[in-house]
């Protein structure tokens, strides 16, 4: 593939600012090669924009001049990318093997109640997300829930609530 | 500085021992490594802390932290040195912290103990007795780490720097003979001697198929082109197995020199970690161990002097379970969808940018270092027949010592389970172990003394796998735990092929069907043809062995299953539907307890009387069987 020069159009919106297009034009541009650097770009990409809506995909394909479907069969084959915005705390339960065996289905079950959405959905209010996610690496802390980067271990359900209820707080 | 010769290397090796001679470390035959006190103008102690993700998790950093500050502060930040390590395995029983020379071993450490420990045991040389592992059985104090159950039946080779070396600093790996594998292979031996070596050894891949190591390198260097690559698979797909996170975690380095000399045995002068973005620790310290050894050109062109050049680079996955099969993954690093294709060609023949490219798990490199150091002899000394070395665990699941474990080959389910794994948690009753994830099945009471090997474990119906083992009790339901992997493959199928696309959904939704109680006789049938099916005509090894779980509970839990369906009823209470909540009346003492917590209030009586649970309103949840005290709730 020729190094990309496409004229490419960037959107500017409220939730996808033209700042973050260029950050990530920037990002393209300076790539040694974007032959088969696609996945790579849509890891820089999400991490831009916290998500990969239809404009970033496009946009994407156009910089690296290949078909927008293309670009969008790879977003949807990989569950780390997502196309729907987050919230602003990502609450991930561990649904591997170690941490099912140990019960988090009920873990889930205990969140999705208290804050009235169910996996891979977000509040109204954009506070929280929930995220069924695969083994991270510490089964040995099962079962295991994530809030962002912050790794909650041993987790019982009754202590669902403190948990939550601290973000709720410190917002406050 | 770089280092252009393996006497260049060596001095650096004696150099750098000075920093880490306090440290006792693992048994091991093959380590020679002398350790002894310090001199006066030394440092003196190292309080070595694990950083592995199951520490970290429980506050390690913050721990670190603590140790560091009061060090400082009481003036014996010169004398001591707190280092933070990777993984020590036994993660049940985080944060872990070592003092060498002493050989005492902490468990569970707050920061808040940080004081404690620089006080008393750091100035005043007294043990902590609160701190130490007390081992469940006869409740004895335990103080070093080789003389607990959990450790002695270990023997580490893939995870021998993991809880011994910083992972983050090069000396501490080359003073425990880091990159003298390579040095020596460059600069003593011919491409075709290091295949040698590791097909007389015996190694096969640890990444699940069993294959010859040695084997694979041949082939890859026999085939055409000058252009060739070494992948290292790092994708580690299994839920619930984290060897190969806690290798690239607590010893990095490894990985890079055996990916060189894999690289130098077939000819090929560039490699590729594929590693999980979900692995952000790994990644982090991968990039780190990349640039060190760039640094001091043991990464990059003329490596010790001689015309070999090789270099390594990261490729991220995105949270695909079938990257982690060879062809999918060559795929996903060219940026695209990672769906396998039909084998042949072989990566060998014709793998990444369609050239020959051999693809190792990071367990497999693990080993490669050791055995060039040691020799094929002593690796084949190791193990059983046909299978060579040790193999690394991830024992999780209802068992009491959660954690990593090396053992050889050879060594039974039962000692694992029992002797290392200390027992299933709360004295419940043993039902299976899984080992495989969800390409395999489990295994019975009947056949724990088996030893372990490829071979063993094809035979009764599980596999090796990458070594995830999963330990369950008699509270888990094997319908639902096939369910639970069905479930898994369905969410991960990569839909390439009609046979692991439709058919591991239909089979998902007859187990969907068995466990709400509305299954019949002629489904278990239909299940059960479905598995020889799919098993047969799919095109990877996803699909060919997404039936096993089934398969394997089907075989061993036939009666379970028969019950699901006949009599509508789960015996573990797990499958909701098929669950009855009562009250024992002989046990109730009317505490009221139940009735409290029942969201939906159908438990009533009146206190200090024989409480009775609503059927018709019930939604099993369970709470009351959880609240009561006196054993009164009967479930299911
Ligand atoms: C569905 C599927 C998933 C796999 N996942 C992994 C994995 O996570 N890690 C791994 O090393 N090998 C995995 N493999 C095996 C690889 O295809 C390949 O055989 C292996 O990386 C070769 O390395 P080895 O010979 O050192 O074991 C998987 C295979 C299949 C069919
Ligand atoms: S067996 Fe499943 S995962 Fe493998 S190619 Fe077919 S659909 Fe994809
Ligand atoms: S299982 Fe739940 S709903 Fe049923 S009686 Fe007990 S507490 Fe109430
Ligand atoms: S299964 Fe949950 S962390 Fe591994």
């Amino acid at each position: 593939m020729p190094k990309a020069n496409f004229q490419v159009e960037i959107p500017n919106t409220e939730n996808l600012p033209k700042e973050k297009f260029n950050e990530l034009k920037q990002y393209i541009d300076g790539l040694k090669s974007t032959e088969g650097a696609l996945i790579q770009i849509l890891h820089q990409a999400q991490e831009i924009f916290g998500y990969l809506p239809k404009e970033v995909q496009l946009f994407v394909a156009r910089a690296l001049g290949m078909p927008g479907s293309e670009v969008c069969g790879v977003v949807s084959f990989y569950s780390y990318f997502t196309t729907e915005p987050v919230g602003k705390h990502v609450i991930s339960v561990c649904m591997g093997t170690a941490c099912f065996v140990r019960g988090a289905d009920k873990i889930v079950d205990r969140i999705a109640k208290k804050i009235g959405i169910g996996p891979e959905e977000t509040t109204k209010d954009g506070f929280f997300t929930l995220k069924n996610i695969r083994c991270i690496g510490a089964c040995g802390l099962a079962p295991v829930v994530m809030v962002d980067d912050k790794v909650y271990g041993r987790v019982k359900e009754e202590d669902i609530d403190d948990i939550l209820d601290s973000y709720r707080k410190e917002e406050a | 500085m770089q280092i252009k010769s393996l006497e260049e290397l060596i001095k650096i090796k004696e150099k750098s021992y000075k920093s880490v001679y306090l440290r006792q470390h693992h048994n091991n035959d093959s380590d020679e490594i002398e350790t002894r006190n310090a001199t006066e103008d030394e440092i003196s102690k190292n309080i070595i802390v694990c950083g592995g993700t199951g520490c970290l998790a429980t506050d390690s950093a913050k721990l670190i932290k603590n140790l560091e500050l009061i060090l400082k502060a009481r003036g014996y930040d010169h004398k001591v040195k707190v280092i933070r390590t990777g993984c020590f395995g036994f993660c049940e029983q985080g944060p872990i912290v070592k003092i060498d020379p002493d050989n005492i071993f902490y468990v569970k450490v707050h920061p808040q103990d940080a004081k404690e420990i620089i006080d008393e045991h750091i100035i005043k040389g007294k043990k902590i007795e609160r701190l130490l592992y007390i081992e469940p059985v006869e409740g004895k104090k335990i103080e070093q780490h080789d003389d607990m159950p959990f450790y002695k039946k270990q023997m580490r080779i893939a995870l021998r720097n993991c809880g011994l070396i910083n992972p983050e600093d090069i000396y501490e790996y080359i003073a425990f003979k880091g990159y003298e594998a390579l040095g020596r292979s460059l600069t003593t031996m011919s491409p075709e001697e290091v295949i040698e070596v590791i097909t007389k050894s015996g190694l096969r891949g640890r990444g699940g198929g069993g294959f010859p190591t040695g084997l694979k390198w041949q082939y890859t260097r026999a085939s055409e082109g000058t252009t060739k690559y070494i992948i290292c698979n790092g994708d580690e797909g299994d839920p619930g197995a984290f060897m190969d996170r806690s290798i690239l975690e607590g010893d990095p380095h490894t990985i890079l020199e055996s990916m060189a000399i894999a690289g130098y045995a077939i000819g090929a002068q560039r490699g590729f970690v594929y590693i999980r973005a979900e692995y952000p620790l790994a990644i982090e310290r991968l990039n780190i161990a990349i640039k060190q050894a760039r640094e001091v050109g043991l990464l990059g062109k003329n490596l010790f002097g001689t015309d070999f050049h090789f270099d390594i680079e990261l490729k991220y996955g995105a949270g695909a379970f079938v990257c982690g099969e060879e062809t999918a993954l060559i795929h996903s690093m060219e940026g695209k969808r990672g769906e396998p294709h039909y084998k042949p060609p072989y990566p060998a023949q014709k793998g990444y940018r369609g050239k020959a490219t051999c693809v190792n798990n990071v367990e497999t490199f693990a080993n490669i270092t050791s055995i060039i150091l040691n020799g094929h002899e002593w690796f084949s000394s190791i193990g059983t027949e046909k299978s060579k070395g040790t193999k690394v665990f991830a024992l999780a699941g209802k068992i009491n010592n959660v954690g990593l474990v090396e053992v050889p080959m050879g060594t039974t389910l039962r000692e694992i389970i029992y002797e290392i794994g200390g027992g299933i948690q709360n004295h419940a009753k043993f039902k299976a172990v899984q080992t495989g994830g969800p390409s395999g099945g489990v295994i019975t009471e009947k056949n724990l003394d088996t030893p372990i090997d490829y071979e063993s474990l094809s035979a009764i119906g599980s596999m090796m796998g990458s070594g995830g083992m999963i330990v369950m009790d008699e509270h888990n339901c094997m319908v639902n735990i096939s369910k639970f992997y069905l479930e898994f493959i369905t969410d991960e199928s990569c839909g390439r092929c009609t046979p692991c696309r439709v058919g591991t959904k239909r089979m998902y939704e007859l187990l969907n069907k068995i466990s709400s109680g509305e299954g019949t006789l002629e489904d278990l049938d239909a299940l059960k043809q479905l598995c020889h099916m799919i098993k047969g005509s799919s095109l990877c090894g996803l699909g060919q062995t997404a039936p096993n779980p089934v398969l394997s509970t089907m075989h061993y839990f036939w009666d379970e299953y028969l019950s699901h369906v006949k009599d509508k009823y789960c015996p573990t209470g797990e499958c909701k539907n098929l669950s009855k909540y009562s009250i024992n009346p002989d046990k109730c003492v009317g505490c009221t307890a139940c009735a409290r917590v029942c969201p939906v209030d159908c438990i009533s009586g009146e206190p200090k009387k024989t409480f009775i649970i609503d059927e018709s309103i019930c939604i099993k949840c369970g709470a009351c069987f959880d609240a009561c005290k006196f054993n009164a709730v009967i479930k299911p």
